[in-house]
C-alpha cells in the first residue's frame, strides 16, 4: 500500500499526486515509469514518473482522467492509499552527448513528463526550448515550473486563447525556419503529436526521441503486450523503452493497438459514472 | 490384497459441454473411498522406480501405503516433507513422464494414479489446521528473486532449516506462473494462495511490487545482509513468428492473453482489465500453454477455437491429458499447418490467417520429424483473434544489471550442478536457467539450490 502525501488538481482533468514510495524514489530517473493498481479489482496502468524526491522518499505522478482506472485513482485524496505501485520501470532517457540546444515538445498532460526532461537538461547547461501545447488557455498546467526549467518557453494553444496560436509542430517549424539549430528534439504527448513532430524534424535529420505509451500489463518483459515496431523490428516498450528513435517508430500501428479496448473502456466509464462524463 | 484392476480408479470430471463455458476446475478429485481403492493398486515395489522419476523425490510408496490405510494426514506429511507444493504438483505435473511413467503397473495396464493421490492428500488437508513447522532461527538471511515454483521451493526448504528468507516479487501477487499462467480451471488460485500462506506461516517474508534489477540490484541485496541470493525470475519475453500482421489489433502473445485472464481476472465483470470477446480464435503452437490459451478462449465464449500446429498430433508437446481435455471441449486441431501471415481489415483488426499445409520429412536434431512446407497449399482461415504460443526468450533485467552473472547465447543463466551461478553466493533455477519448462523441473532445481545454499552458508562461517 502506497500513501498519497499530496494531491493537487492542476486543471479540470489533470491531477498531481505525490506518493510515498522510498524504494522507487531512491532509483527513479527522468524517462522511467511506474505501474499502479488502484485497488484489488483494478487494472495495471503505466504512468511516467513526473518527479521524485530522494530525501523525502516520494515520487510524483501527473495524470489526466481519461478512463475508468484514472477516474478511480483521481477519487483518492491525501492520506489515502494506492494498492500497488511498482517501479522504476523502463530505461532512463539517454540524451545526445554534447548537445548544445534541445527542443522539448510536450502536448497536453504530456507536458507533465516533458517538464522533468527540460528541467534535467536545463540543469545540465543545455539551451532548452520548451514547446508546450494545449487545446485552450483554461487547461494550461505547470507554466511557472516550465518557465524555470527552460531557456525559452513557448506555450501554444490550438484555439489561440493563450500564447502562440497553433500546434506545437507549427511552432517547432517556425523555430527551425528562423535558424534555431537543435541537436535533438524530445517529444512527449499524444501519439499523433509525436508522429507529426517526427515528420517536421525528419527532413532536417534532427534526432528525435519519443516516449511511447502502449498498452502494458506486467511492465517487466513478460507479457509482450507493449510491443511496438521500431525500424521494422518488434521492440518492447517496458524493457527496451519507453524512449525510441521517433523516425523509426510505426506510429500508425501504435495508435491502432492503443485503441484495442476503446469500446470496453466506454462501458467501464459508464458503469462508474452512470453514463455521465 | 492389492487391487489388481488394470485401469486407474476413474476420477469425476465436469461434463465437457458445461465446463467449456466456465472457469471452474475440470477434474473434481477423488473421494476418500476412491483414493483408498486406488492406493491399493500400488505394489510397494522394493526398488521404488516411481521415486526415481520424481524431481523432488517424494517418498511415493510410503505415502500411498498411508492412503490405503486411510491415514490421510500421515500421507500428506510424508509428501510435504520433500514437496513444498503438493496441491499444485498433484494437478499440473506431467506424471506420465515422471513417477507414473516408471510405475511397474504401467507395463501392463495403467500406472497407479500417483498424481491424483497426491492431489487428494493435499485437498483433504486443505481445510484442516496443520501447525506450521517453524524452525529455530539460525540467524542467516537469504533473498529469493521471483515467487514462482522454483522460488517457493527454495524458500520453503530454507525456512525449514531456520533461514530468514525474503521473497522479492515483481507482480502484486506471489505465485509466478501458477498465478498468471496456468488457468483457474486446471489450478484454482485459492489453492496456490493456500500453499503460499503455508510458507508465510513458516516465517517466509514476501515483498511484492519489487522488480529486482530495477528497484534494487543483486549486489545491493547482498549489501543489505542477504548472504545468498536465489534467482528464479522465470521465462521472459514472448516470441513472435516475425510474419506480417503480428502488429494487428487482435494478436496476443499467450502470456498476455493468459495474464489478463488468470492474474487480472478479465473474465470477471467486477475486474477492470479488459479482454477481447473473440468469436474465432487461432492459437499458434502445440504446448501446454497453447492448450491453456485455447481452452480459456473457449470459456470466454468463442464459437471456434483452432490449434494451428506445424507438426502432427503425435508430436504435440502438450500433455496427452490436456490435449484430450481440449478435444472434449471442442477445440479444433489444425495440425500440419503453419501460419504465413495474419490478415487485417481496413481498421487494422485481425480478419484471418493465411496458412500453408505441411508434411513431415526426415527427423531433425530434436529427433522429431521436420515439418516441410507443401508449396502452393496456402489457404485462409477466418479468425478475429490470433494467440501466439511459440515460446519465450529469457528476461534480460537481472543479467543486464548484475556484473559477474553470466548467461549463455540464448540468455539463460549459466549454473553448475548445484544451481550455483558464475557469481559467488548467487544461485538460480527454473525457467531463468532452462528456458520455458515445467513447474516440477523448476521445483527440482529449487530443491537442489536450497541444499547448495545451506552448504555454502554453513561453510562460509
Amino acid at each position: 500500500m502506497f500513501k498519497i502525501v499530496t494531491r493537487k488538481q492542476l486543471n479540470e482533468n489533470v491531477v498531481l499526486m505525490e506518493i510515498d514510495a522510498p524504494f522507487i524514489a531512491a532509483k527513479a530517473e527522468a524517462g522511467q515509469f511506474i505501474i499502479y493498481r488502484v485497488n484489488e479489482q483494478g487494472e495495471r496502468v503505466p504512468l511516467t514518473i513526473a518527479d521524485y524526491d530522494r530525501e523525502k522518499g516520494t515520487i510524483t505522478i501527473i495524470f489526466q482522467v481519461i478512463g475508468g482506472s484514472t477516474m478511480e485513482l483521481a477519487k483518492l485524496n491525501e492520506g489515502d492509499f494506492i494498492h500497488d505501485v511498482v517501479g522504476p520501470l523502463g530505461v532512463a532517457t539517454e540524451y545526445k552527448e554534447g548537445a548544445k540546444r534541445i527542443a522539448v515538445v510536450g502536448g497536453g498532460v504530456g507536458c507533465a513528463i516533458a517538464y522533468p526532461q527540460a528541467k534535467k537538461l536545463f540543469g545540465m547547461g543545455v539551451e532548452v526550448d520548451l514547446i508546450a501545447g494545449f487545446r485552450s488557455k483554461n487547461i494550461v498546467i505547470l507554466e511557472d515550473e516550465m518557465s524555470k526549467a527552460s531557456t525559452h518557453l513557448h506555450i501554444c494553444t490550438d484555439d489561440g486563447s493563450y500564447g502562440y496560436h497553433g500546434f506545437v509542430t507549427n511552432k517547432l517549424q517556425e523555430l527551425i525556419d528562423s535558424g534555431a539549430e537543435f541537436d535533438e528534439v524530445i517529444a512527449i504527448g499524444p501519439v499523433p503529436m509525436m508522429k507529426f513532430v517526427c515528420q517536421v524534424t525528419k527532413p532536417y535529420g534532427i534526432k528525435t526521441l519519443v516516449s511511447l505509451n502502449p498498452i502494458m500489463i506486467d511492465g517487466t518483459g513478460m507479457c509482450g503486450g507493449c510491443r511496438v515496431t521500431v525500424d521494422g523490428k518488434i521492440r518492447y516498450a517496458c524493457v527496451d523503452g519507453p524512449d525510441f528513435d521517433g523516425h523509426k517508430v510505426d506510429f500508425d500501428e501504435l495508435m491502432r493497438r492503443n485503441s484495442t479496448y476503446r469500446e470496453d473502456e466506454k462501458k467501464h466509464v459508464c458503469r462508474l459514472t452512470g453514463g455521465v462524463r | 490384497m492389492p487391487n489388481m484392476s488394470l485401469t486407474k480408479t476413474p476420477i469425476a470430471e465436469q461434463d465437457p459441454k458445461v465446463r467449456a463455458r466456465n472457469f471452474k476446475e475440470v477434474t473434481l478429485g477423488y473421494t476418500p473411498e476412491e483414493a483408498m481403492e486406488e492406493a491399493k493398486r500400488c505394489l510397494n515395489c522394493k526398488h521404488k522406480p516411481c521415486m526415481t522419476g520424481c524431481p523432488v523425490s517424494v517418498r511415493i510408496p510410503e505415502f500411498i501405503a498411508k492412503v490405503a490405510e486411510g491415514e490421510f494426514e500421515e500421507a500428506y506429511k510424508i509428501i510435504k516433507s520433500t514437496n513444498a507444493l503438493p496441491a499444485v504438483c498433484g494437478r499440473v505435473c506431467p506424471q506420465e513422464n515422471q513417477c507414473e511413467g516408471k510405475c511397474v503397473r504401467g507395463i501392463k495396464g495403467e500406472p497407479v494414479a500417483i498424481g491424483r493421490l497426491e492431489r487428494f492428500c493435499a485437498d483433504y488437508m486443505a481445510d484442516k489446521p496443520v501447525a506450521a513447522e517453524k524452525a529455530e532461527p539460525n540467524g542467516h538471511k537469504v533473498a529469493v528473486v521471483g515467487a514462482g515454483p522454483s522460488s517457493l521451493t527454495v524458500a520453503g526448504d530454507l525456512a525449514k532449516l531456520g533461514y530468514d528468507v525474503t521473497i522479492f516479487e515483481a507482480f502484486h501477487t506471489a505465485g509466478g506462473v501458477l498465478m498468471y499462467g496456468i488457468p483457474e480451471f486446471r489450478l484454482p488460485k485459492t489453492i496456490v494462495q493456500h500453499e503460499i500462506d503455508n510458507l508465510t506461516a513458516m516465517g517466509v517474508k514476501i515483498m511484492t511490487n519489487m522488480v529486482i534489477g530495477k528497484v534494487l540490484s543483486i549486489d545491493e541485496l547482498m549489501g543489505m545482509g542477504y548472504e545468498a541470493v536465489f534467482v528464479g525470475s522465470g521465462a521472459g519475453l514472448p516470441r513472435f513468428m516475425g510474419i506480417e500482421g503480428e502488429g494487428l489489433v487482435g494478436v496476443y502473445s499467450a502470456n498476455e492473453y493468459l495474464t489478463r485472464i488468470n492474474l487480472m481476472k478479465a473474465y470477471k465483470d467486477e475486474y477492470a482489465t479488459p479482454i477481447l470477446k473473440s468469436k474465432k480464435v487461432a492459437v499458434v503452437g502445440g504446448g501446454n500453454v497453447a492448450m491453456d490459451a485455447a481452452r480459456s478462449a473457449m470459456r470466454l465464449g468463442a464459437e471456434h477455437v483452432y490449434i494451428v500446429y506445424r507438426r502432427s498430433m503425435d508430436e504435440l508437446p502438450a500433455r496427452k491429458e490436456e490435449v484430450h481435455h481440449a478435444q472434449e471441449e471442442g477445440i479444433e486441431f489444425l495440425v500440419l499447418n503453419n501460419p504465413v501471415k495474419i490478415l487485417g481489415d481496413e481498421n487494422g483488426h485481425v480478419r484471418g490467417m493465411e496458412c500453408v499445409k505441411m508434411e513431415l520429412g526426415e527427423p531433425d536434431e530434436s529427433g522429431r520429424r521436420r515439418p516441410v512446407t507443401i508449396e502452393g497449399s496456402n489457404f485462409e482461415l477466418e479468425i478475429d483473434t490470433a494467440i501466439m504460443s511459440i515460446g519465450t526468450s529469457p528476461n534480460p533485467l537481472i543479467r543486464s544489471t548484475t556484473p559477474g552473472l553470466e548467461a549463455n547465447k540464448h540468455g539463460c543463466l549459466i549454473v553448475d550442478e548445484t544451481e550455483s551461478t558464475t557469481k559467488e553466493g548467487v544461485y538460480a533455477g527454473g525457467d531463468a536457467v532452462t528456458g520455458a519448462a515445467t513447474v516440477i523441473l523448476a521445483m527440482g532445481a529449487g530443491k537442489k539450490a536450497a541444499a547448495a545454499i545451506d552448504e555454502y552458508i554453513k561453510n562460509k562461517k
